[in-house]
């Protein structure tokens, strides 16, 4: 059982058991992976605890409504399986400031932090006004050869090694 | 013959946990819940994020198409239009660079103890899927209507048996990783 305990796989063996996940979600669960829909649910839970039932009539959380779904216990077991893979290796660390951007920006956490938080609010923004992310369009609606989601994939990367170069190659350097 | 286990509302919810559970543990082993490995795609420094990407596509198309003809599995492509998928895309892009991890790779960022992950990315997103919440009623009518081609899969596309597609990509995709790995990335 060594090889949970390594630190990282090949990228075709994490590429091919995410792949044969895929497959028995469909025939376990009629379903594809994805994982933006449960940050939507979750946003409407939230905002339940403030302004009660009343968030039930938006038409959005009637088209998704804000409670625990398939793909909400997805996203809880992505949590546990990421920590108990970074456990078995001993990568678990609390760490505010990654590599790249210590070597970029610094190693003050106010400023990734911040940036952290603007780029998270867009990509939470742009996921729902796809209808998916890197899982739901770029992996599960690729596979199914969808159009909608090759196009989104595609602009899933155009727009983000567009804002990585912005940021790094000329932002941080200036 | 799973169309009675599809049913079982509380069984469905365990078996997508125990996905996830396997989910997040391939996308920690592979490396692509820190920071660093995905904006290095972004760069074209480390291209790890599309070799899993590519690879667990070319793996899931051959096993999901292989379930549909032997009748064990429905396919669930997500609609579109050019107004949600050019144009949301691309604001999911912008976030993707400017955060450094997608919504599935930040849960398990969050899990490895990056805390940018947590109190930046995870706090965010969902925020920026609050705000969407909150503007849906004026899009729904215009922008995401815009260029609408509903459900479509590029087999129904051009009329073909799907396996006409699959082959191709497939062969495609087995391409593009060997150039990857010849260019020594």
């Amino acid at each position: 059982m060594n090889f949970l305990a390594l630190e990282r796989w090949s990228p075709y063996a994490a590429g091919a058991g995410i792949g044969l996940l895929s497959c028995i979600a469909f025939l376990l669960s009629d379903k594809p992976i994805g994982c933006s829909t449960a940050f939507a649910r979750t946003s409407g839970m939230i905002e339940k605890l403030f302004r009660g039932n009343k968030v039930n009539e938006k038409p959005y959380y009637q088209k998704f409504l804000p409670v625990v779904d398939w793909e909400w216990m997805l996203v809880l077991g992505i949590i546990l399986g990421a920590f108990i893979s970074a456990k078995l290796s001993g990568q678990f660390r609390l760490e505010w400031i990654p590599g790249l951007w210590a070597g970029a920006v610094g190693t003050s956490v106010f400023p990734r932090f911040i940036v952290a938080l603007i780029g998270g609010v867009i990509m939470g923004f742009g996921a729902r006004w796809a209808g998916g992310c890197t899982s739901g369009h770029g992996i599960s609606g690729t596979l199914q050869l969808a159009v909608s989601s090759w196009i989104a994939a595609c602009c899933f990367f155009i727009g983000g090694i567009a804002t990585a170069m912005f940021l790094f190659k000329l932002l941080f350097k200036g | 013959m799973f169309k009675t286990l599809h049913e079982k509302k509380g069984l469905q919810l365990f078996i997508g946990f125990l996905i996830g559970i396997g989910f997040g543990f391939c996308l920690q082993k592979g490396g692509v819940t820190n920071y660093d490995v995905i904006i290095g795609q972004l760069l074209f420094t480390d291209h790890t994020v599309v070799k899993i990407m590519l690879t667990a596509m070319l793996v899931g198309m051959i096993g999901v198409h292989i379930l549909k003809s032997k009748g064990l599995a429905n396919l669930h492509p997500k609609p579109g239009s050019l107004g949600t998928s050019v144009i949301g895309s691309l604001i999911f892009g912008v976030g993707f660079g400017t955060l450094g991890y997608c919504p599935g790779t930040v849960a398990g960022a969050a899990a490895q103890g990056n805390l940018d992950a947590i109190f930046g990315g995870i706090v965010g997103i969902l925020i920026g899927a609050g705000i969407f919440a909150a503007l849906f009623p004026k899009l729904r009518k215009g922008i995401l209507q815009r260029g609408d081609f509903g459900d479509l899969t590029f087999p129904r596309l051009l009329k073909v048996n799907p396996w006409i597609i699959v082959a191709p990509v497939a062969v495609m995709v087995l391409c593009l990783l060997y150039w990857i790995e010849q260019t020594g990335l």
